[in-house]
């Protein structure tokens, strides 16, 4: 009677080697004749474009019924009246869709993303088109491609090639009267599958569009070439208690029936809930359908299903109910629409239950929901895996579940399902001829396939001026007796977190003496050390049971910090500090966010008994677990205390030792913040200030450490370099100081003095890797050195000459202030050294402190870093 | 030994008969230079012109030189292989 491509196009073999050199020749011609019309199409604009789509379409309009005959009458598959249709919205509805799309230069823009994307043509498509819906099809694809620029070597089904050729006739005319290059459509003549084979691998081919069976399809994804292959689909239905029931009867014999069953997203087996089961039979029968007996249906089972492959018989596809049930020898009343075969179950030993290109129904009574929905994910998993499902409900629950466990691209509701994923026509679908079927359907796309699957999009991506930040306290107090402004935070229970010493020293009762009256004050003393988790267990404790509502922190920076980390845990006594302290690359993309919902709250006010940690202002905090030896880094700006008291009066018996390791250590905040990849205009003017303030003020301070003004110059530099580097961090200085002070013991401030002249050279040089930021416009480190020489008055006309005339300033700031000159000065021997070094470059490079150094540290400069701090100052050179 | 270029102006509507006549012109080792400021666009019938004038050239050992062709002009040239057949100035 009639073949389809389900059994001939089954195997597509790739090796072409049948063809003559006459064929190939010819072949040949075609491939090159449409490489030269695409690459004349790139010159065309989107108005050219346009202009040339219309003409099309309207053709296509005006042959569609001659083109529906011609495909009946050689084909002898479906209905001419439904072909009609098909060709109509072939061309009406796809260009509805794409009259407005832009599809040449920029086709979509995301101003607020800084992104453009832009349509490049694919160039030459290699398109193989079904004998079931054969001129719609080409009038499709003619159009997407012309609307793409792309030119197209069609290989119609050889049941469907006539009527296909006609329509590519008629397409290219009009394309090529209105301006579309020559040679942009041909057409095979007498295709066979060594042509297909030797297309599918050509290499001007681009891109292969396979709609049509499973072999034809499997051939295209086989070919190496990109490719969109459409397949075979099961399409289940469930009709749930819920639905209305006489327009989903109605909306299945719709489509079922339509063009006889060739449209493959059609209905194949419908899930009725058992509640309504005969009334939808009824229903059925009485529109035209014939109710199968369980003889009738063995009946079909043994004629339209192969027995061999379990798939269905070429002879039956696209052929009217009544001619199938006449050529089985079944009895039914003239004009039946529709074979309607209930079946018990799915798979092999049920035949009906695959997919079914002709008006024979199968339907399966579901005795609850979740058997409903089994049986209709069986059915798709038989041969209709990422295809289409419909689904019959007014109950949302039940259509929300049908859609997560069906696998299909289109769940089409309560509409029938081949016109329904035809789209445009039902719903907002895109429409198609091609349906994607995902990788269920070894497809690479589960979409409707549109115009966009005709082009490659490029992104045009500027380059995003990323959001920065400057946050601190906004409650800073400074200058001598600014420990006075205490009195102005009202507190029912304050505790004072200090160590020993400075109770000792009587710094504790200078506080006291200016909280606000009336509050219950109590003094929780720790170790004058980096606290451990068993100091900040303590505190919390002690918060609880005060009930403290105001937390003073009154030290260096290991009990500010301890300060820092009781305060989270006693507002969030569910927060993990080992989960917080997750390392990240980015503050704001970080993966654990700290808590933001607070059992109890209490203010943070902090008061540095030093002049170089900053801690009083920074978002940081470091706390030792000694229970599994590690040092863990919490890094949120949650953190930071809520009010900072600056006051100079509790430095002022600072040892000149710790003067200048604290002054030094602020020095190096400030450099680092200085040219850090980070830094903004607001952290620059603080780290120049800073940096101004140290080399004026330090060893004054160090020098003669009773002169008030530069103590509190010092101070005041200290709390500013702190907020610069609290917003811009540090850099490779301290990832090196961090390593070597915890290997050898060495104080940080100290550690940090033997490695900055070395580090200041090393930026300053043309970095041997780069370090990507989106936050700065090339590579300034060298210049910024050169601002701050410039900013200390230290002469020198070229930057190169300014940044050694810095290195010399810092060098002899270090003399001045008595540093050891080299790590050697320390008392390590090289041998000891030489041995740590694998360790220490380890670590300092684990170290999260260098990620915002201009330059990228590699291991063998790091090695190199260490030896030249080893070698000590003096004979740093500042790299041009 | 030095020789001189002859330069040939062409536009769009006359590419191809302007590269027939000067394909016949053609003289063993010379120079062309073709002028291509005026064209805006070039089609299948063109592009085969300007095919067969480079398989011209090479048999008769003429170095051709496309002159001020257009970026859309120079991709679908590309796009042809035909930019490897000719030398191009801006």
């Amino acid at each position: 009677m009639i073949a389809t491509e389900v059994k001939e196009r089954v195997q597509i073999p790739l090796t072409p080697e049948s063809l003559s050199a006459e064929r190939i020749a010819y072949l040949e011609s075609l491939v090159a004749q449409a490489k030269t019309a695409a690459a004349v199409f790139t010159q065309y604009s989107q108005d050219d474009v346009d202009r040339i789509v219309k003409p099309m379409v309207l053709a296509g309009l005006e042959q569609a019924q001659h083109l529906a005959r011609l495909a009946v009458e050689e084909t002898r598959v479906g209905v001419m009246e439904d072909k009609v249709i098909k060709n109509m919205v072939a061309t009406e509805f796809a260009y509805n869709y794409v009259k407005d799309k832009r599809t040449v230069g920029v086709i979509r823009e995301f101003r607020d993303r800084n992104l453009a994307e832009i349509a490049e043509p694919i160039g030459v498509l290699f398109s193989l088109t079904p004998i079931t819906n054969p001129t719609s099809t080409v009038l499709f694809k003619c159009i997407m491609a012309i609307k793409t620029r792309n030119a197209v070597v069609f290989s119609p089904h050889p049941k469907a090639w006539r009527c296909c050729t006609e329509a590519v006739k008629v397409m290219y005319e009009a394309a090529v009267k209105h301006g579309a290059p020559e040679g942009v459509f041909t057409c095979l003549e007498s295709p066979t599958i060594p042509d297909n084979a030797y297309l599918m691998k050509h290499k001007d081919v681009a891109l292969i569009d396979a709609t049509g069976g499973p072999g034809a399809v499997k051939a295209a994804y086989s070919s190496g070439k990109p490719a969109l292959g459409v397949g075979p689909g099961n399409t289940p239905v469930y009709l749930e208690k819920s639905a209305d029931v006489n327009a989903a009867v109605v909306d299945i014999i719709i489509s079922k029936t339509f063009d006889n069953g060739t449209i493959c997203a059609s209905e194949q087996t419908v899930v009725i809930d058992d509640e309504i089961y005969d009334t939808v039979l009824q229903k059925f029968a009485d529109l035209g359908a014939h109710i199968c007996s369980e003889k009738d249906t063995v009946l079909l089972e043994h004629t339209v299903i192969d027995p061999q492959t379990g798939f269905m018989q070429p002879m039956a596809v696209g052929q009217k109910a009544a001619d199938i049930a006449r050529f089985i020898g079944l009895a039914v009343k003239p004009n039946t629409k529709l074979l309607v075969a209930p079946i018990k179950g799915v798979g092999r030993e049920h035949p009906l239950s695959v997919e079914k290109l002709f008006p024979v129904l199968a339907v399966y009574r579901a005795k609850s929901v979740p058997e409903a929905i089994k049986v209709c994910i069986d059915v798709n998993h038989a041969g209709g895996l990422g295809h289409t499902a419909v689904i019959f409900s007014r109950n949302d629950e039940v259509i929300r579940k049908f859609g997560e466990v069906i696998n299909a691209g289109r769940i089409i509701v309560n509409s029938p399902g081949a016109i329904g994923a035809l789209g445009a026509v039902y719903n907002d679908l895109v429409p198609t001829f091609s349906f994607g079927c995902g990788t269920g359907g070894g497809n690479s796309t589960t979409d409707n396939v549109n115009i966009y699957h005709y082009l490659n999009i490029k992104r045009l991506a500027r380059r995003t001026q990323n959001h920065m930040w400057f946050r601190v306290p906004n409650q800073i107090y400074f200058n001598m007796n600014a420990v006075e402004n205490l009195r102005q935070f009202p507190s029912r229970t304050t505790i004072v977190v200090t160590n020993k010493a400075l109770e000792q020293i009587g710094h504790v009762d200078i506080v006291r003496r200016h909280i606000c009256p009336k509050t219950h004050v109590h003094v929780t003393v720790i170790p004058d050390a980096e606290p451990e988790v068993q100091v900040i267990k303590q505190g919390v404790e002690a918060l609880h049971f005060y009930k403290a509502d105001q937390i003073i922190a009154l030290g260096g920076g290991s009990v500010i910090d301890a300060a820092k980390i009781m305060k989270l845990q006693y507002e969030s006594p569910d927060a993990d500090l080992e989960e917080l302290a997750a390392p990240f690359l980015d503050l704001r993309k970080r993966v654990v966010q700290y808590p933001t919902e607070k059992t109890n709250r209490a203010r943070l006010i902090a008061i540095p008994t030093t002049s170089g940690t900053g801690s009083e202002v920074t978002p940081f905090a470091v706390l030792i677990d000694k229970e599994h030896s590690r040092k863990v880094t919490l890094a949120d700006y949650s953190l930071s205390p809520d009010v900072a008291i600056v006051d100079p009066q509790f430095v002022m018996t600072m040892p000149k030792g710790l003067t200048a390791d604290t002054g030094i250590d602020c020095l190096t905040h400030a450099l680092e913040a200085g040219v850090s990849n980070y830094a903004s205009a607001y952290t620059d003017s603080n780290a120049m200030q800073a940096i101004r303030l140290v080399f004026k003020y330090l060893p004054i301070a160090y020098e003669n450490p009773r002169d008030e003004e530069a103590r509190c110059m010092m101070h005041n530099a200290a709390c500013i370099a702190a907020m610069a580097f609290s917003n811009a961090s540090v850099g490779v200085n301290h990832a090196l100081a961090h390593a070597f002070g915890a290997r050898f013991g060495v104080a940080h401030g100290r550690a940090n003095a033997l490695m900055l002249p070395h580090v200041v050279a090393y930026n300053a040089a043309v970095p041997t890797k780069f370090m990507p930021s989106p936050y700065t416009q090339g590579y300034t480190a060298h210049k910024k050195y050169a601002i701050v020489a410039d900013l200390l008055g230290l002469g020198g006309n070229t930057v190169d000459e300014k940044v050694k005339k810095l290195v010399e300033a810092i060098e002899q700031l270090l003399d001045r202030l008595g540093f050891p000159k080299s790590i050697a000065d320390l008392g390590i021997s090289m041998e000891e050294f030489e041995r740590a070094i694998p360790e220490l470059v380890k670590n300092a490079f684990d170290d999260p402190s260098w990620r915002s150094n201009p330059r990228m540290p590699i291991m063998t400069e790091l090695v190199e870093l260490f030896r030249k701090a080893y070698e000590g100052r003096g004979q740093t050179k500042a790299a041009a | 030994m030095p020789t001189t270029a002859e330069l040939l102006s062409v536009d769009e509507k006359n590419l191809v008969p302007t590269l027939s006549a000067a394909g016949k012109k053609l003289s063993t080792g010379g120079d062309v230079v073709m002028d291509f400021s005026e064209v805006r666009q070039i089609d299948a019938p063109a592009i085969k012109a300007l095919q067969e004038f480079a398989c011209l050239a090479d048999s008769k050992a003429v170095k051709v030189v496309l002159r001020a062709v257009s970026v859309d002009v120079y991709k679908a040239l590309k796009l042809v292989k035909l930019t490897q057949r000719f030398s191009f100035e801006n």
